[in-house]
């Protein structure tokens, strides 16, 4: 489904991402964990086509994103708050975007009815400014926004800082199921271990642009994990 | 914004060298130093009154400061003392400054003139910090304009039925100040005062949830179901009306429909103005431009805040383009419509009106999208609307050459050569070629917008 080859991006000198081959099967959760700075949100970025990639190419569905625009209409994503329109209502955001995706106003109702518990009250009709809204409740907003349309690639950048935790644990069964039962290829980052292994089937550590680890999710890997951000010293020692 | 801020600088000014004059041909027996200060009490009135509505205090600028080790103090000190800074306590001075140089030359007494200038910068820090005490009080009430309006009328009652003559107290007030320097101790004391009270009220209040707390508006949702009829490009004709409305930045551009309208009125009933045929191209294309100039020199970046999203989503930059070309192309309409008595003035001046509307049609709308091209400046709508430069560059000083200046120039230079006739046929002439080329003019603009989208992604993600 996603295919990276040769991919790097280089600001003044300074190699930010550099990506020889990745290939993401289409169905599959992909978890992208990392410090900061290791290229997280830039892959995102070169993802969508909203920088350019210095050498190489993302391929998305066979199109080659940063030459057509014919990913756009199977691709959707909420990557922080620059996505929102600060001056309408949730509502208004999703008929907008429904709009954008061939979407009526009766589908996005739908759609939104369905969400109605991970909302928690706290988005539909309350005639509010999406700008007035908590951090939190902008993101979920962001976030179901970026369900419209039935995408087939959906990415989301730290979707689960600011939530409250009964919203993580609802985020996750929704992209869980997203990957599982709808066949949507999800790609996730965060800096939090335990909800990235708990969701995706597969993830991959990015460092200072470099891919060092690309795991399949097993029980192990959350330990695998963490010993490798604690500087992979501790946890082997009391292993051993 | 910025023409609209120059224009008010060179009109203080000219106010400023041509009071003078002015006053010796209206008030031929009368001394025009005492006559000016008798009109300063209509000053401080409109000056207030103007700073109400468009001027307020700073003060959601100190948040971060409020964990720092600052005394709070300093943070009120600090606040009071930017807001002394703003555009409308410098916009006087243009008016100020000249004329008393005009005073001088006229051979007033140096030592009396300068009195008197400091005494009007003193007033005008007054005013500005007695605006802020009524803007307190303001916000306590229900309705939030009941202090200024009731101030003002009581002012503005006493003196008109001579209970309390305002101008001549207020006149004399000056006048002795300027021949007593020592006096101007009292002015300075009043400013002690209001700004000491500006200070204790400040210090209460400069907390998260008294008036730092940033405003929760109610949505205020119209029915827009009538933009369906434009077919594909109705959603973006939607998320403009709306983010025009809903915004203070962009909400002035509503009252600066008004003002296009009356612009005509600053030079029609002069009958110079009317002998200069020339004029009226210009006046033309900025009158029924007005909206089009304004709104259409920051294209894209009104929508630089999402402008991320736009990108990824699944549109077409043709139809973007096209709801804001259509939107601009009413305004011309309704601004053309609206301006039709000004056939009053002559007929000349509808025909020459109805030329530059179509010139504006057919030529500045594209020439304005394709200078929003190379737009590179980040707008924040939050920010407040008057004299508000942000997103201002280069690009907004050099559009104005072939929006005004060249149909301007090739207006006055057939009108010259061969007539007034041809004149209007060629501006016609040219807003007819743009309407007829509009597709293919479309599709070359819309390719500038698509070749440099990583540079305006790039630009407006950086906070300026």
């Amino acid at each position: 489904m996603i295919y990276t080859k040769n991919l790097t991006k280089t600001y003044n000198g300074t190699t930010v991402l550099n990506i020889e081959e990745l290939s993401i099967p289409k169905g599959q959760s992909f978890g992208l964990v990392g410090n900061n700075g290791a290229g997280k949100t830039t892959y995102f970025s070169l993802l969508l086509d909203l920088i350019k990639p210095t050498t190489g190419n993302i391929t998305s569905n066979n199109v080659v994103v940063d030459e057509s625009e014919d990913w756009k209409p199977f691709t959707s994503s909420f990557i922080d708050e620059s996505f929102l329109i600060g001056y309408l209502t949730p509502e208004e955001y999703f008929y907008f975007i429904g709009e954008l995706r061939g979407q009526n106003k009766a589908d996005i109702d739908n759609l939104t009815a369905k969400f109605e518990d991970f909302f928690n009250g706290e988005i539909i009709g309350k005639k509010k400014y999406l700008r007035d809204l908590s951090k939190g409740n902008q993101k979920k907003a962001g976030i179901v926004a970026a369900l419209i349309g039935h995408p087939e690639v959906i990415i989301l950048d730290e979707p689960f800082a600011n939530l409250d935790p009964t919203t993580q644990i609802r985020l996750k069964q929704i992209i869980k199921d997203l990957a599982q039962k709808q066949g949507v290829t999800v790609l996730v980052s965060s800096h939090d271990l335990t909800h990235v292994t708990d969701v995706c089937e597969r993830i991959v550590v990015l460092e200072k642009g470099n891919v060092v680890k690309d795991l399949e999710t097993n029980p192990e890997t959350l330990k695998e994990l963490e010993a490798h951000f604690s500087g992979g010293t501790i946890f082997s020692d009391e292993e051993e | 914004m910025v023409l609209f801020a120059l224009y008010f600088v060179a009109v203080f000014i000219g106010l400023g060298i041509g009071l003078l004059y002015l006053l010796k041909e209206g008030f031929p027996d009368q001394d025009p130093f005492v006559v000016a200060n008798n009109y300063l009490f209509y000053w401080i009135i409109a000056d207030l009154l103007m700073r109400f509505f468009l001027q307020k205090l700073p003060v959601m600028s100190v948040k971060p400061l409020l964990t720092l080790p600052i005394k709070r103090a300093t943070v009120v000190n600090y606040v009071l003392g930017k807001s002394a800074l703003s555009f409308f306590n410098f916009l006087p001075l243009f008016a100020i400054i000249p004329f008393s140089f005009m005073l001088v030359s006229d051979g007033y007494e140096t030592s009396l003139v300068l009195t008197w200038m400091f005494t009007m910068m003193i007033s005008v820090l007054i005013i500005n910090f007695l605006n802020f005490i009524i803007e307190a009080f303001s916000a306590e009430s229900e309705i939030s304009f009941l202090p200024i309006i009731v101030i003002i009328g009581v002012l503005f009652g006493l003196n008109y039925f001579e209970i309390l003559p305002m101008t001549s107290l207020i006149g004399s007030g000056f006048l002795a100040i300027a021949h007593h320097p020592i006096l101007i101790l009292i002015p300075i004391i009043i400013l002690g005062l209001c700004y000491g009270f500006n200070f204790k009220i400040l210090k209460k209040k400069l907390y998260l949830d008294s008036s730092l707390k940033s405003k929760v508006t109610e949505v205020n949702a119209s029915d827009l179901s009538w933009t369906e009829r434009f077919g594909d490009i109705a959603p973006f004709m939607k998320l403009d009306l709306k983010l025009i409305w809903r915004n203070k930045r962009t909400k002035s551009m509503v009252f600066l429909l008004f003002i296009g309208v009356l612009y005509g009125l600053f030079f029609y009933p002069q009958p110079v103005y009317r002998e200069m045929t020339f004029m009226f191209a210009l006046i033309g294309i900025f009158s029924t431009g007005f909206f089009l100039i304004n709104f259409g020199q920051f294209i894209p970046a009104w929508d630089s805040g999402y402008y991320k999203l736009l990108m990824s989503q699944n549109i077409k930059y043709e139809q973007y383009l096209r709801s804001k070309f259509i939107l601009m192309v009413i305004s011309v309409v309704i601004l053309f419509v609206l301006g039709i008595p000004y056939v009053y003035f002559g007929y000349k001046i509808l025909i020459a009106h109805f030329a530059a509307a179509i010139y504006n049609i057919g030529v500045n709308t594209h020439v304005i999208l394709w200078g929003g091209s190379y737009n590179r400046k980040k707008i924040n709508l939050d920010k407040k609307a008057a004299f508000n430069y942000q997103g201002t560059g280069a690009v907004q000083w050099l559009i104005g050459i072939p929006l005004m200046i060249v149909p301007m120039g090739l207006f006055g230079l057939v009108n010259w050569l061969v007539g007034f006739a041809a004149a209007i046929a060629l501006l016609m002439v040219l807003g007819v070629a743009g309407i007829v080329f509009h597709k293919k003019l479309m599709k070359f603009i819309t390719k500038k917008y698509i070749n440099s989208k990583y540079k305006m992604i790039d630009a407006f993600s950086q906070d300026n």
